[in-house]
């Protein structure tokens, strides 16, 4: 009798799982489509696009598409390919993530292990600018850019997203060290660390899943924005608006393989910070959510 | 003038006074213990010797200093917390040398420090491991090994057993002790176990509602607490502390305690002050142990009452008996030998020490002073 159950009991099981599997696998490739169709097409010659199958196969292979994005295509009026925005994007971002994430840390540091009258008013400040819409302060942003002899530079864009990911990163690190024991500061201030000492040998060896959390949060926003790109670039436009600029480009054909491959191009940073971190952000996010 | 001095002292957060005019003397070589209940004061009392918290009025000195402004890492201090606070990315040497290295030690001398203090300690084979691969008795040995190393003049321990398993904190108790006999440091020792109080102080003070109760040697607070909260605190069972009522009888003070049919046992006090206190209340106080079978009782006593009433309850605990009974209308514990002849329900004569009884004034709560 038992034994009867028991081997039911296992083939139903079987059969669901089958079936769940089956329907996961399903929407993996649901999801994985637009992938297939920008990787397929940006191998083709662009007559396969124009005169065929979007979802074929390419007939003959050729990385020209991605050759000509990177560093031939027509961007607005110049043939450059999207190589020298890259590297501005670049030249934006590292700092941008570093500054605003050691700043964060800072700030938590401060707001948890350092409290001051207010502390908690000055938090809640920084918070509410995680929620001012971007639109917002283009204006005044553009006018203290101005004042300050940023505006079209890459260190504007930089100071821009500093300011504007400060809250976030304030945000983040507030949660994880409020978890993070204070009698350890107090035994530190004992033996006689002082306030850089003990954020530096005590808070940050422990801070590295935060720390994770708060890079790939900023990379992947600084990366992928585009309207501050827009507005205050100038002359040193991030990768989002030249890839904008190589697809509205209006001489000639549309491009489309030439396209595409930019497009994977300008999404290739973050889906590389995802790979090699995000084991890591799960973690991190996990960490601050339930101690803090 | 002591070693460390606090001198009315006073502590408030917002408007909430929470330590009132404390002052404390402790010479060197002392191991004093702020012992109360949860909430009394006692935590804030040594972050403020620590100065880890700000002193809001009155003065905190150290070997002559008035450390008042002064930095924690500056009063030469060592503190031992209750969660160890170990730092947890580093190993157990580095822990240990920490407080050595920030106050610019050279290396051989931290090496040489932590050498010593391992073996002391017997953590020599525990000195490359972090934290986290510690068991809590290890842990508390590290932490105890931190501030050992620093070799400062006042040792501070906040609750540093309260961790452990009940075995591993008596073996704790005793190796705490023994250190400090051997190492004369003066310590100021945070618990609410009133056990470890009695057993490692030189003296006591007794905190509550951020008052100090009464601050003296571990007998004078056991033998003459200065109030009933300190009475009851102190000491396990708990002392009884009964209504009671003083008559002169032949010239001496007696306290007339109802048993527990209602008729009056007098029982004669061995103090004469309490003759001009006759036909008033008073609170009677007789510890557990003070009260026990007629074979069992003090030789040395010149006062042995012996007193007829029932029994209401009887616990063994293997050492001794404890057995209820009622006086004054209060449950009233005594403590016989494990061997003692008693049974529930039964009438027995327990002998009651009055050399050892206290009076306490019923309206101030206040020991009578003889
Ligand atoms: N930072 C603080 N702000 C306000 N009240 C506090 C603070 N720290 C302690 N207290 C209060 O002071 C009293 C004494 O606390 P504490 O010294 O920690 O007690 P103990 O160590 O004896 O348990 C408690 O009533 C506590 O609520
Ligand atoms: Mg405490």
């Amino acid at each position: 009798m038992a034994a009867v159950t028991q081997d039911t009991a296992i083939r139903t099981g079987r059969i669901t799982r089958t079936f769940i599997y089956l329907v996961l696998v399903l929407f993996a490739l649901f999801y994985l489509l637009p992938l297939y169709v920008m990787v397929a097409n940006s191998l083709k010659p662009l007559g396969e696009i124009t005169g065929g199958n979007m979802m074929a196969l390419p007939g003959t292979w050729t990385i020209e598409p991605w050759l000509a994005a990177w560093s031939t295509a027509q961007i607005g009026v110049e043939p450059t390919g999207l190589k020298p925005y890259f590297l501005n994007s670049i030249l934006m971002v590292v700092p941008a993530v570093a500054i605003s994430t050691v700043l964060g840390a800072l700030n938590g540091y401060v707001l948890t292990k350092w409290r001051f009258p207010g502390d908690n008013i000055l938090f809640g400040l920084m918070l509410f600018s995680c929620f001012i819409p971007f639109q917002i302060v283009l204006i005044p942003m553009a006018t203290i850019l101005g004042k300050m002899g940023l505006a079209g530079s890459i260190p504007g864009l930089v100071l821009v997203h500093v300011v504007y990911g400060i809250g976030f990163t304030t945000l983040y690190y507030r949660n994880y060290y409020a978890a993070f024991p204070t009698e350890l500061v107090r035994a530190a201030m004992i033996d006689g660390a002082g306030f850089f000492r003990i954020f530096w040998r005590i808070l940050l060896p422990v801070s590295g899943p935060i720390t994770v959390v708060s890079v790939i949060w900023q990379f992947t926003n600084i990366w992928n924005d585009f309207l501050f790109g827009a507005s205050f670039g100038g002359q040193s436009q991030p990768m989002t608006v030249a890839l904008n600029n190589l697809v509205q480009s209006s001489t000639g054909v549309k491009e489309y393989n030439v396209h595409f491959a930019g497009a994977i191009l300008a999404a290739l940073p973050t889906l590389l910070v995802y790979v090699v971190a995000g084991r890591y952000f799960v973690r991190g996010l996990m960490a601050g959510s339930v101690k803090g | 003038m002591g070693f460390l001095d606090i001198s009315n002292v006073t502590k408030t957060y917002g408007n909430v006074e929470v330590l009132h005019r404390v002052d404390i003397s402790v010479q060197e070589g002392e191991f004093l213990v702020l012992v109360g209940p949860s909430g009394c004061g006692k935590s804030t009392l040594l972050n403020m010797i620590a100065g880890l918290e700000g002193i809001t009025s009155g003065d905190i000195s150290i070997n002559g200093r008035v450390v008042n402004g002064v930095h924690p890492s500056k009063r030469n201090i060592a503190m031992v917390f209750q969660s160890y606070a170990l730092y947890p990315n580093m190993t157990v040497a580095q822990n240990m040398t920490f407080g050595l290295e920030m106050h610019g030690v050279p290396k051989p001398e931290r090496d040489k420090a932590l050498a010593d203090v391992a073996k002391l300690l017997q953590i020599e084979n525990l000195l490359d491991r972090k934290p986290g691969q510690l068991s809590g008795g290890q842990r508390q040995r590290v932490a105890m090994g931190r501030a050992l190393v620093r070799d400062p003049d006042v040792f501070l321990f906040d609750e540093p057993l309260s961790n452990l398993d009940a075995k591993l904190r008596v073996d704790m108790r005793t190796e705490i002790k023994r250190l400090h006999e051997n190492l004369k440091t003066t310590i100021v020792y945070v618990t609410h176990d009133q056990i470890e109080a009695m057993t490692l102080s030189t003296r006591i003070a007794v905190m509550y509602q951020g008052y100090v109760q009464q601050l003296g040697t571990p007998k004078e607070i056991y033998d003459k607490p200065a109030n009933v909260y300190v009475a009851t605190f102190m000491g396990s069972p708990a002392m009884n502390v009964v209504k009671a009522k003083v008559a002169m009888r032949e010239g001496a003070p007696h306290a007339l305690v109802t048993g527990h049919d209602g008729t009056d046992h007098a029982l004669r006090f061995s103090q004469d002050n309490l003759a001009e206190w006759d036909g008033r209340e008073i609170l009677l106080g007789i510890r557990p142990e003070a009260i026990t079978d007629p074979d069992g009782a003090d030789r040395n006593s010149n006062n042995i009452v012996p007193i007829t009433n029932r029994i209401e309850v009887i616990e063994p605990s293997g050492a001794d008996t404890f057995v209820t009974m009622k006086l004054g209308g209060r449950d009233v514990i005594a403590r016989m030998r494990a061997d003692a002849d008693v049974a529930t329900g039964r009438d027995f004569t327990f002998a009651v020490n009055m050399e050892k009884a206290v009076a306490f004034d019923p309206a101030t709560e206040l020991r009578i002073q003889p």
